[in-house]
């Protein structure tokens, strides 16, 4: 009996101070979530970019340049977020993050938030062109030339048998954040393999250079650009040809090849409007494949981090930024 | 008690059936006999209209379409709903201000004064040994060149504890002194420390949006639980003497509290706070997957390049921080209610005060001296060695090593011999009989409500429509804990007969314990190649050190003089640990195993990124291509399996009371 009392007193007293102690801090009043920074950006007067990083090192490599041209030729401060594809989107939109430089096409997200909503604006190309695929190692693709047919695929399925992919060949597929019809691409073509997650890219790359140190073959869903080409040279294998009424079918009944992708960044609205210098260089931004590579493959074989690979290839490539930075 | 019960002579009548009275007595069985009954009556029917190995698709119910709802409603919304502009809006603001507090201050008091604080503050809660570990820590951290990352992940985790601390203590409160509120809570803390954290980053992202705020509400979550839990313990103990005494005295409810209850409790309330640091530390990697930023967000970027020596530099200090954290706060509950020692200026106000002095003197030098930031001169390079070392490791052993064979021949084994038999099995059994055996074993080992409450949990993951993969990762898990025992015991029985193996082997055990497990995945995928094989091995690696840690100190804790007694009858040293310590030492074995099964619950999401596939894998899935469903479903299954788990592992009595 006693207890009722205390147990509503402080239970009242608990309620109370923590709104209190909120309103004393935020002030009353509407609060904007989309106007926040992070806790960890310069602090006020100098003026601050967040870039959105995705996970693969071509992504790294854009961002990585973008960051050291931004921080030494026009004196802004760059903070990187680290997330997948879709929830970046999200973020985009709400001002947390202000720009993608890399998409690979994401059709809803454009239609949520850059037509209807109209939070995010495109930034144009990047000046990469992306392609994803089915690809064998260019040791093994030498010695069985058709392997690069998928109609004769169904006869090397025995030597791509692993534990993982039962008595069927074994796909892998990498990150599931990734876009992959190969599931239904498998079954639609009659395929006698299974589609094995490798769960992330690490662990796919991880796996492709153990299966190149042992010279073993593998068939893996794969993209370009990409660095790893350079220290495992790998060949497409052919799939039925990409057809504008193929890619708009049921993704359950997709039955052909990706499309190429010219990838595109994406500016949130805001700023791209009062950005400033800083958006207009993001906008100028756009380099060739062969540039990404060279900045991706310090990153990744030479281990430099992001920022070394940038500094390197910004010092031998005056030419190429100096035209981002014009007015 | 069963065998005691069934040699009772008070059965009467013909043999035969004296005999099988008998055996109705033993509960176990007469429980397995109810279930035998009950099976041959619901089994016939079940069979006959929702037959076959799957959960029967009648009666699954598909959330896809409410939850999306949910996330189109909160995307349409967020930015001018006033639940957003008011609430969430000022929460957000909130934690974002307090960080970036904290953050500043930190660089503030520069690398000198950040070390000396630590220093400082573990010798005078914890003694100099503790001090020197806590300052060498921070210098470490420095040299590994993660200065500014540690200060960032420091700062997120003050703000995440203390909001966790006092979440906890208002939770404990309240449980401590309603015995309704304890009950009613139980489930929801319970459903808070097991739903994998990928499963709710994506609805804490869909509200509040990456970065700051969201991470540390969802290290929130995940820390709270175990400070409410020990706060209302601590209440609940309260020693009835001293509150009948406070109560005699005539002191009103708030000041029993605040002057008795409170203050009786301080050990728990420690403890909890130990725990909850430890529980926030584990979060700093897995909440950089939504934008955290710091120690964790290195650690995520190495692997995408592929750089275990560069994710072990930003994994150390996250080790370190745990280590030193997890030791002062121990060791100042250890010495709470001893005399104090030592030289009387340094007791009490003067002894703070001096430190403070201290503090103050060395940071102003620092500043002066070496700057804020730590010196880039002084860093030192461990990626490029570790990687080496690495790359040794498996060329050397990933195949052809003579005799053993190589990991990559273990792991193609394990999968093919264990794993896929395991899938196949449990896949193929009706679903029914899945039900069945897990009611027999949860009611054999417990009480009819334990047995339900699998039995429900189980059910739970046919309704939501998983079945299949939820039976996948069980057979993983069981393999996993399986591998988990026969190597935890038999390390434990090692470090129980030899002191020096065991204190060779502690700093191994705390490291591996504290290790964001991303930083193993890499070197998992490089030996056993991707698959559930490589899985099941981080999650051993996980998994053991706490089993070994408690098995250890159950076969230490066993009566000496039992002990003495069997080597004086002559015993050899095997027929003594067979016969006297292991039976001895069973509530810590069952213990140990309990945590076995936790622990490999809490990698299977870590898992799927090398490749784990099942419940993991969807709900990485969710949170990457943004579906609530998918994530929230899988996740909820996760936790089932849990549940149904803990209960065939975790033996219970009708009449101890529970938890307290």
């Amino acid at each position: 009996m006693a207890r009722t009392p205390i147990r509503t007193r402080t239970r009242v007293l608990a309620a109370a101070s923590s709104a209190a102690a909120l309103l004393a801090v935020t002030g009353c009043g509407a609060a904007d979530m989309t106007k926040q920074t992070s806790p960890f950006a310069a602090p006020a007067g100098i003026r601050t970019v967040t870039l959105s990083v995705q996970s693969w090192v071509g992504a790294q490599a854009n961002v990585a340049v973008a960051q050291k041209l931004l921080e030494d030729e026009l004196g802004y401060r760059v903070d990187l977020v680290q997330t997948d594809e879709v929830p970046a989107w999200d973020a985009l939109s709400q001002g947390r993050v202000d720009a993608i430089l890399e998409d690979w096409g994401h059709p809803d997200q454009e239609k949520l938030y850059v037509e209807d909503k109209k939070t995010i604006v495109r930034g144009g190309d990047l000046g990469v062109t992306g392609h994803i695929g089915w690809y064998v190692p260019k040791y093994w693709a030498d010695e069985h030339p058709d392997v690069t047919d998928w109609k004769n695929l169904d006869t090397y399925a025995d030597e791509l048998r692993t534990p993982e992919s039962g008595g069927k060949g074994q796909l892998m597929d990498g990150s599931p954040s990734y876009v992959t019809n190969d599931t239904a691409l498998v079954k639609n073509l009659d395929l006698d393999y299974k589609v094995v997650f490798a769960g992330s890219e690490a662990a796919q790359i991880t796996q492709i250079q153990q299966f190149a140190k042992e010279k073993k073959p593998f068939l893996s869903y794969w993209y370009q650009p990409q660095w790893l080409f350079n220290e495992v040279p790998m060949v497409e294998v052919k799939l039925p040809e990409y057809t504008e009424a193929c890619a708009a079918k049921d993704p359950a009944d997709i039955d052909c090849a990706y499309p190429t992708t010219p990838l595109q960044k994406y500016l949130n609205a805001d700023f791209s409007q009062r950005g400033g210098e800083a958006a207009d260089f993001l906008k100028k931004f756009n380099w060739t494949e062969d540039a990404q590579n060279e900045v991706s493959r310090m990153i990744a074989s030479e281990k430099l981090t992001p920022q070394e690979a940038a500094e390197r290839w910004i010092g031998k490539n005056p030419g190429v930024w100096k035209k981002w930075l014009r007015k | 008690m069963a065998t005691a019960q069934a040699a009772t002579p008070a059965v009467s009548g013909p043999p035969g059936r004296r005999q099988v009275l008998a055996l109705l007595r033993r509960p176990s069985l007469a429980k397995l006999l109810v279930l035998a009954l009950i099976a041959a009556v619901a089994v016939p029917v079940v069979q006959a209209r929702w037959g076959g190995a799957a959960w029967p698709g009648a009666l699954t119910v598909d959330l896809t379409a409410p939850l999306g709802e949910v996330n189109d409603w909160i995307v349409a919304n967020r930015d001018s709903h006033p639940l957003f502009l008011y609430f969430f809006g000022h929460v957000s603001d909130a934690v974002v201000l307090s960080v970036r507090g904290v953050y500043l201050l930190l660089l503030a008091l520069g690398w000198a004064g950040v070390t000396a604080v630590a220093a400082v503050v573990a010798w005078r809660a914890a003694g100099p040994r503790l001090a020197l570990t806590a300052a060498v820590s921070f210098l470490v951290c420095g040299l590994l060149g993660m200065w500014v990352q540690t200060m960032q992940t420091l700062a997120l985790m003050v703000v995440a504890v203390l909001a966790s601390v006092a979440l906890g203590v208002l939770l404990g409160l309240a449980a401590g002194l309603s015995d309704r509120t304890y009950r009613a809570l139980r489930p929801v803390l319970d459903t808070m420390q097991v739903l994998p954290a990928f499963a709710y980053l994506l609805p804490v992202a869909l509200v509040f949006g990456i970065g700051v705020p969201g991470a540390v509400l969802a290290t929130v979550v995940y820390a709270a639980p175990p400070m409410a839990r020990l706060t209302a313990l601590g209440l609940r103990g309260a020693d009835p003497g001293v509150m009948e005494a406070v109560t005699s005295l005539g002191a009103t409810g708030r000041q029993r509290l605040l002057t008795a209850r409170l203050p009786l409790a301080r050990k728990e309330l420690l403890l909890g706070l130990n725990q909850t640091i430890m529980m926030a530390l584990s979060m700093a990697v897995i909440a950089s997957v939504i934008g955290a930023g710091g120690l964790g967000d290195r650690v995520y970027q190495a692997l995408s390049s592929v750089d275990v020596g560069a994710a072990l530099a930003a994994g150390i200090p996250i080790v370190l921080l745990a280590v030193v954290l997890d030791r002062t706060t121990e060791a100042a509950g250890r010495r709470i209610g001893t005399e104090p020692t030592g030289p009387a200026a340094l007791r009490g106000a003067r002894g703070w005060g001096l430190a403070a002095v201290l503090v103050a003197v060395v940071a102003v030098v620092g500043r002066f001296t070496g700057g804020r930031i730590w010196p880039e001169g002084a860093i030192v390079a461990i990626a490029g060695p570790v990687n080496t070392a690495k790359e040794w490791m498996v060329d050397h052993i990933y195949t052809g090593v003579p005799v053993v064979g190589g990991t990559a021949d273990w792991a193609a084994h394990f999968t093919s011999w264990i794993l896929n038999p395991l899938r196949s099995g449990l896949q193929g059994l009706p679903w029914w009989s899945v039900l069945l055996i897990v009611a027999a074993l949860a009611w054999t080992i417990g009480t009819w409500r334990t047995a339900l409450t699998a039995v429900l949990a189980m059910a739970a993951i046919g309704v939501l429509g998983v079945w299949e993969p939820s039976m996948d990762t069980l057979g993983q898990v069981v393999a996993a804990v399986a591998v988990t025992l026969v190597l935890g015991f038999g390390i434990a029985i090692g470090a129980a007969r030899s002191e020096r193996f065991e204190r060779l082997l502690r700093p191994l055990l705390d490291v591996f314990q504290t290790l964001p497990q991303f930083v193993y995945l890499i070197p998992v995928v490089a030996l056993f190649g991707i698959g559930r094989a490589p899985a099941a091995a981080a999650a051993i690696v996980y998994a053991l050190p706490a089993v070994i840690r408690i098995t250890t100190q159950g076969l230490r804790g066993v009566d000496p003089a039992a002990m003495e007694c069997a080597r004086s009858l002559g015993a050899t040293s095997g027929q003594q640990l067979r016969q006297v310590q292991l039976p001895l030492a069973r509530p810590a074995l069952l213990l140990a195993v309990n945590q076995g099964v936790v622990l490999v619950l809490a990698v299977v999401i870590i898992g799927a990124l090398v490749g784990s596939g099942a419940l993991g894998y969807l709900v990485v899935l969710g949170l990457a291509q943004g579906q609530l469903a998918t994530g929230l479903v899988a996740g909820a299954a996760i936790v089932c399996l849990g549940l149904m788990l803990d209960r065939v592992t975790q033996p219970t009595t009708r009449t101890a009371p529970k938890e307290s």
